[in-house]
Order: C-alpha cells, then structure tokens, then sequence
C-alpha cells in the first residue's frame, strides 16, 4: 500500500490525477464553506445578476436566473460523487458475486447466468439505462438504480475471466483437495486475488459512472432541477451558444477534470499493481 | 591471419534501474574464427543471453543499457557502426536460433510470409513466388519432406521438431556468417533436440557457417562445439578445446558443473550447491586456447 | 462444415438468444410503469371508457406473459405496433430515422479506426518515449468526457470560433435529395450530385468525430496496451534479431496478434456508439433516432421504446458477430482449428 502510493506520486501523470481527484472530493466535501453563495445550490432566482459573464464574485459566470455557476458546478459535484459511490457499492458486490458463481461453478450456473449477463450487456448502456430512466420517475435514487442495473454486468465479466483462470492455479487445487467448501474456495480463496483488479476498475469506473450519469441528465432522463446537475446544465446552456458560452463550457470542463483525474488515478493503479502480481 | 568472424573484449554491460547501475557483464572476452563452433555455458542470469543480443545489437537501442569494450564482425567494431548499419547485418550476416522453436514463429502468419520476409532481408526484391522457391529448397535442406504443406502451414499446426527445422532454415537462408544459437530446443524433447542439433550441425560445416551456441546443457555441448567457454556470474571462468576442458576442467566452477552432470544428454544444468567463493576464481586458460592478438595479459 | 461456417452458425445462434433476452428484459422494464400509459398517453382530459379502450386495445389488461406472446407474434410479422407519440407504426418511425444515426455511427465507427489504431501502434512502437506520454495523455482526455461535451467544445471552437464547419443539420437546406436508403451520403451519389455529397460530408465531419472520439481513445488504449504485451513475445524478438524494418514488425508482426483480444472490446466500444449517438444528435440537431428515442422515452410511449431499444439491441449484436468473423480472419487459430499434422 506505502510502496503504492509512493509510486503514485513519483509519476507526474498519476500525481496530476491524485491533485484533481483531490480537488473535486475535496470540493465535494466542503462545499458548504468554499462556495460563495451555498444557496444557489437550490431554487434561488436572482434576476438581477442573471446571465453574467465571469467577473467577480462570479467567477464562472451566473446561469439564466442569476444563481453562481461555480457554486452549482461544486455543488453538482457532490451529487455525482455520491451517486458514484452508492452505483459502484450496488453493482460491484452483485457483478462479483455473478461473475464468481458462473467463473468458478461452470456448467448450467455459467450458461445461464453468462447469457443473463450478455443481455444486460448486448443493449448499449445508455439506452439501458435511458429506458429504465423513461419507465422511472427521473429521481436521484432511480438514476442510481438505472446506472446500477447497466454496470453490474461490467464486474460479472472481469470476475467470470478471472475466476476461470484463478480456479486452474494450484492454490484453489490444493483448497479443493483438503475439503473446502465451495463457499470458501470462491469468496476466500479467489476473490483476494481478482481484489486488485477490481479495486483499480472500480477507480476508473468512478469517474464514467459520472460521466453516463451526467450523459443521462444531459438528455434530461436524470437528476430533475433545482437539484444542481452537470449534464442538464450544459443541456440547458447549449440553446444559447455561443454568446452564453460560460453555462456550457465550465460545467462541461467541469466533468472533464472529474472523469479525467479518476482515468488518471485508475490508469496508474493499474500499472502498479498489474507490475506486483 | 584473417580477422575471426566474432572478436568480444572486455565487454561489459551494465543496467541502470531504480537503484543505480546492476552490472551483468564484468568483462568477457572471447572470439569466434572462421567456420568454427564455439560454446559459451553457465546457468541462466550468467550473462550468456544478453552476450548474443549485444552481438545482433539488440541492447544498444536499450536507453537503460551501458555498454562497453569491443565487439568486432568480421573485423568491423560494432560500436562504430550507425544503428542503421548494424541493422544492415542482422538477418543477413548474423543471425539466431531460439530456444522455444513454436514461439518464435509467429502466429498469425505462415511460415511461407515469414520465410518470405527473411529471406528479402538480403534480396529486398524478391517476390512471394521467388521466396517460396527458395523457402522450398532451404526446408528439403533440414529434411523436410513436403515443403510446399509447412510453407502454407502456422507454427501452431506444426510439432516442435518441424519449427526447429524450419527454424535453421530460415537462420542459415541467407548464409550468414556468424550464427547464434541461443539454447536451441531447450524446449523440445531431448531425442527432438538431438536430432535438430545433428540437421544444424551438418548444415553449419556444410556452409562453413562460424557458431556461437550458448548453452547450459553441458551434454549438448560436448557434442556440438569445438571449442567452449565457461561463464559465471558475467565473467569467463574457464576456456578451451572441447575434449580439454571436458577430460580436465581446472576452474572450481567448472569441475562443480561437471560433476554434478550424470548424462550425456541430461535436462540441463544441475543443481550445484551453493555458490562457493571458489568459483570466482581467476580464468583458466588452455595452452594454446588464449585470446587472440594478445588481448589477455 | 469448414470451422468458419460452424463458427458463424454458433454465435447467430448465441445472439439469437440473447435478442430474445433482451426482448424480454425491455418488455419487463417497459410494463413495470408506475402509472397507467394509457392514461400518460392521453393525458388527463380523457374519459374513463377512453382509457380503458386504449388499455384493451394495447393489451394491457391481459397478463403480462399473454402481453409478451402476443407481442412476439407481432415481432415475427414485423410488427412493432404503433407508437402512441407520432399514432404511426413504430417500424415507420425507425426506418425514417435510423438511417440518420446509423449513418453518423458508421462514420465515426471510421473514425474511430483511421484515428485510433494507428495512435495505438505509434504509442507502442515508441513506448515511453515523450511519443507515447504525448498519445496516452491525448487518448485519456478523449475517454474523460461524454460525447455531449466533445460536441459543444468543437461546435464552439469549428463552427462559431473558427467558422469551418456548418453548426447544425445533416445538409444545407436549400438542397434536396430524393431519399433511396435514408443514408445521405449514398443518396448524393445516387442522385449523380457530387456538391451535394460533399455538403452531406461537410456537415457530419464535427458530430462524428464529437461521437468518435472517446472510441479513438479507447481504442488506442487498448491497442497500445495490447500491443506492449505482444512486444515481449519471443517471436518478436525472432523479427527483431533477423532484422525485420521496425516499422513492418509494428504495422504487422506485432499488430495483427495483438488486434485478436483487442477487437472484441473495439467491437463493443463501436456498439456503444449506437447509445452515445443519442447524446450528439441533440446537439447538433441531427435529425437521427435521438430526438424520437428521448421523446417516446418521456412520453412512456411503450411499443415505440421497445422498439427502439430492440433495433439498436439487434445491430449492436450484428456488429459483434460481424467483429467475430474479423477476428476469425486474423486469427488463424480460429479458421483451423485442427492440426494439419
């Protein structure tokens, strides 16, 4: 774990990505007390400062009712970063679990729930994800429960691969041949060594669930207003390019740098612990 | 006297990683004359492998790699070439044969397409049909039987006995002057290995081709070389004339490998106890075995 | 049966039963609606006997395994039923908007190859080299952000900024093209009008490449990632030792055996394409399946969502199938699978 995070921070990209992962949770975390106007989190109209370009105190500019950009953008933040947080705690311990079972137990159990996975998997994932939203009221926990459902089968693949070739090595033999249960074999036995791998998708993932979450509001299929939301505000801001261009551009950089320092983070973890296996 | 096809001195070569330079060669020295067999024998992390890549000019593109001493072909320093020019004679004046013949090869492509991309490395013209000729003559040479079925086969439709002929027919194409062998068919079974190091060792007298074959099966290379060098740990332990250096090994080293040998043909090295400080002891030279032009003092 | 043949058959077979999977997983997702839809689809001013008339016609008061059968009759005569948005079957609707986006997909799925495996040899012939930073850096912002965002940056810097491409639509509107397959680009050069075709191709350059660009990412990703393990294959060092052009063992030797695991997830990358496309279309007001896929999805117009989400289910499956056979040419493991020993 030391010697990991030492090897993070000697690469300048990986740093980069810790800074920005940094930068945004911290933010998240915080917003209460970095945001100039915590209100406009909220249904606040302020007509006279409406549309403003940046300059100060608005230093990301103000949207169509007067609320500060920056103040939503953290606050948006914060929204995406939880619902990051409750899709991977929903999807990973179920596509694990799956992809364990059909991995490890083989037969029937593999074909079955294999072909479950390749249905969830053979509809392109924000469709799925849109027409479960559709059917849904567009709440914040039913865009969680949408993007759960399209991400589980992601997990169920990596372990499944996994699992099959964990189950050849001669430790999972030696468990078998001294009694073990099944129970054990699977979730004591291989889960430890698919952890690493996981650990590092789960890293990446964080930023795309953002980014699908954001893709859906976007369409307005997500997160409904006054509740701040990055996709829906450049969905709403693009009516008015290019004079308005602030109410696209920083939201839409704004999940840029988010997604970008998770890649960043994810991508360096892979590289170390794929080198320690 | 002309100059030998391979003259190495005071090679050494080092690695530059995390924790400063790891020195792998201290300082080797050997030559390979014309037309002659020359082994060079240790145990894996001797140094022997990283020798031959330093001969094709493989490492020296390495930006972690520090290289120094002489390496001459055919009387040219290595060191003063351009990367070009020492790409000029991979493949056409030097070349190599690999220890796992089936992973050499491969996959995607036929033998016919790879044969065809070695063989325009000293005839860039040369079309599929004009190589598959050629191909076709070089495998009967390894006998081969049906050439024309292993030209249109991939490596993994052949057994590893056919890729190691296939193999020294690709290696000996282009009639290179200097051909590595890099513990070849270390991978196949012995009786295989046998019969291929027979095949190459006809062809190599036949064309007069000078070999350095690097092993760690002293078996092999007590019938394959001529003369043989002994490695330990990056330096030279012992050298001189095959049936010398087999009836009377002086260096430590070389007595503990010897020894601990019970076949002719056996799997490969054994294992020799613990390294002891003996074995670091000074080269042993057979009369009349030296280095030429008095590189050794 | 040659291998290629059986193997063809096999995995039709496969994604014919995951196409009835899917039919039934949207079917489930489509009648699990809080809400009655025929009361959605006909908002609140209508009478209760109208409601109910609209129910029995839709059959929404059988049980849903009978809603299902009755459903897959239908589909077998290629019959979608009608959309309760647009009162058209929902096979019109598709077949009037698909091509837009397919056409779209298709061009950036161009794109995503032209521009993403050469990024991915480059990378990994000089890897670690200031070459191979420079793509990874360029590749990772490409997977960073959605394709809405890479849709409103290069509308605002190659439309408004730089004006070098149209802001919106598939063609200049003064321009008319009798439709033959709904593909724009073919239908120019149908009609015998190269202007217009260079129009068409001048208005899908900006929303392909905004939808391409997180595939150019990922597939130069995974190319060079691919590409790196091949590099410590033995047969590697075999072309490297016979002196093989650097540039041949990058383009061939180590490409082609590293493209056998990569494509199957380019294939998928391509796929999502169908998805993403959503996102594009509504920026730059492409007139493709996005704008009837977002409205019957609001509208809770059943038939039309499940109609919609089948089609794009089917090609994404005939993609893969389709990057089956690519891989079975490249491998030849595949196309012989018994030794010829």
């Amino acid at each position: 774990m030391k010697r990991t995070l030492s090897i993070l921070l000697r690469n300048p990209l990986s740093l980069l990505g810790l800074v920005l992962v940094g930068i945004v949770v911290l933010s998240a975390v915080f917003a209460d007390f970095i945001t100039p106007f915590p209100a406009h989190a909220g249904a606040v109209v302020d007509f006279a400062n409406f549309n403003k370009a940046p300059e100060w105190p608005y230093i990301m500019g103000t949207d169509l009712v007067g609320r500060d950009l920056f103040t939503r953008i953290v606050y948006a933040y914060r929204i995406s970063l939880i619902l990051g947080v409750v899709v991977l705690a929903l999807a990973v311990p179920v596509g694990v679990a799956i992809g364990l079972f059909a991995g490890y137990l083989g037969g029937w159990t593999e074909y079955l729930l294999m072909r479950l996975t390749d249905v969830f998997l053979s509809i392109p994932p924000l469709v799925l994800a849109m027409s479960m939203m559709g059917v849904l009221e567009p709440t914040l926990t039913n865009g969680m429960i949408a993007v759960t459902a399209m991400w589980w089968p992601w997990y169920t693949r990596l372990v499944y691969n996994l699992a099959r070739s964990e189950k050849e090595e001669g430790y999972v033999l030696a468990a078998e041949i001294i009694g073990a249960s099944r129970l054990h074999v699977m979730f004591r036995e291989i889960l430890p060594n698919c952890v690493p791998s996981i650990v590092t998708k789960m890293t990446l993932d964080l930023g795309f669930v953002i980014l699908i979450a954001s893709s859906l509001s976007f369409l307005g299929l997500g997160v409904q207003p006054p509740t701040p939301d990055l996709g829906s505000m450049v969905a709403d801001g693009a009516k008015y390019l290019p004079d308005s261009w602030w109410l696209t551009v920083f939201p839409g950089l704004a999940i840029l740098v988010a997604v970008f320092g998770f890649n960043l983070v994810g991508d360096a973890l892979r590289e170390v612990l794929g080198a320690e296996q | 006297m002309s100059a030998p096809t391979l003259l190495i001195r005071d090679l050494r070569l080092g690695f530059r990683g995390y924790s400063g330079l790891v020195e792998v060669l201290h300082g080797i020295s050997l030559h390979v004359a014309k037309g002659e067999r020359v082994a060079l024998v240790g145990e894996s992390g001797s140094g022997k492998s990283v020798t031959a890549r330093i001969v094709l000019g493989l490492l020296q593109n390495l930006k972690s790699a520090r290289i120094s001493g002489r390496v001459e072909f055919e009387g040219r320093d290595l060191s003063r070439l351009s990367g070009r020019e020492r790409h000029a004679l991979r493949g056409t004046r030097m070349s190599m044969i690999f220890q796992d013949p089936t992973s050499s090869l491969n996959p995607v492509y036929t033998i016919a397409t790879q044969f065809h991309e070695v063989l325009k490395r000293a005839e860039p013209r040369l079309d599929l049909a004009g190589a598959r000729r050629r191909a076709a003559v070089a495998l009967a040479d390894v006998a081969i039987t049906e050439p024309e079925r292993v030209l249109d086969s991939y490596s993994f439709q052949l057994s590893g006995g056919m890729n190691q002929r296939v193999m020294i027919a690709m290696a000996l194409a282009n009639e290179p002057s200097l051909l590595i062998a890099d513990e070849p068919g270390t991978a196949l079974d012995v009786t295989v290995q046998a019969q291929t190091l027979g095949l190459m060792r006809d062809l190599v007298a036949r064309h007069g081709t000078s070999v350095l074959f690097i092993s760690h099966n002293l078996g092999v290379v007590r019938e394959f070389a001529d003369r043989v060098y002994v490695i330990y740990k990056g330096r030279i332990a012992e050298q001189g004339p095959t049936a010398a250096l087999f009836e009377d090994p002086r260096h430590p080293y070389t007595r503990a490998l010897l020894s601990a040998v019970p076949r002719i043909t056996g799997g490969g090295i054994p294992e020799i106890e613990d390294a002891s400080e003996s074995y670091f002891a000074p080269l042993v030279v057979h009369e009349g075995y030296g280095e030429p032009e008095g590189v050794r003092p | 049966m040659p291998p290629v043949v059986r193997l063809l058959a096999k995995r039709l077979g496969t994604s014919l039963v995951v196409l009835i999977g899917v039919s039934m997983l949207i079917f489930a997702i489509a009648r699990v609606i809080p809400g009655d839809p025929a009361r959605i689809a006909l908002g609140p001013n209508a009478t209760a006997a109208q409601v109910a008339a609209l129910r029995e016609r839709l059959n929404l008061d059988q049980p849903i395994v009978v809603q299902y059968g009755q459903f897959v009759a239908d589909l077998v005569r290629g019959d979608l039923g009608v959309s309760l948005y647009t009162n058209r079957p929902v096979t019109t609707d598709i077949v009037q908007f698909l091509p837009a986006t397919l056409e779209l997909v298709l061009v950036a799925g161009v794109m995503m190859v032209v521009f993403g495996l050469p990024l991915g040899i480059l990378s990994a012939r000089y890897r670690n080299s200031w070459i191979d930073n420079l793509v990874r850096l360029v590749t990772l912002l490409g997977v960073s952000a959605p394709a809405f965002v890479w849709a409103v940056i290069l509308m605002l810097a190659f439309a408004y900024f730089l004006p070098l491409f149209p802001i919106a639509g598939r063609i200049t509107d003064t321009m008319t093209i009798p439709t033959v397959t709904g593909f724009l680009m073919v239908d120019t050069l149908i009609a015998g009008d190269p202007r217009a075709f260079a129009n068409a191709a001048w208005h899908i350059v900006l929303p392909a490449f905004a939808l391409a660009l997180s595939g150019i990412g990922q597939a130069a990703r995974l190319t060079r990632s691919n590409m790196v393990e091949t590099y410590d294959r033995p047969y590697i060092e075999m072309a490297q030792s016979y002196g093989f052009p650097e540039r041949r063992i990058a383009t061939r030797y180590a490409f082609r055996p590293s493209m056998i695991p990569s494509l199957t997830i380019i294939g998928l990358d391509f796929a999502a394409m169908l998805g993403n496309a959503f996102l594009v279309e509504a920026v730059f007001a492409w007139p493709g399946l996005s704008r009837y896929g977002v409205a019957v999805i609001l509208r809770k117009d059943l038939n039309a969502i499940v109609g919609t989400v089948l089609i794009i289910s089917a090609m994404f499956l005939i993609v893969n199938v389709i990057v089956d056979l690519l891989i079975a040419f490249i491998n030849p493991r595949i196309r012989y699978s018994q030794r010829a020993s």
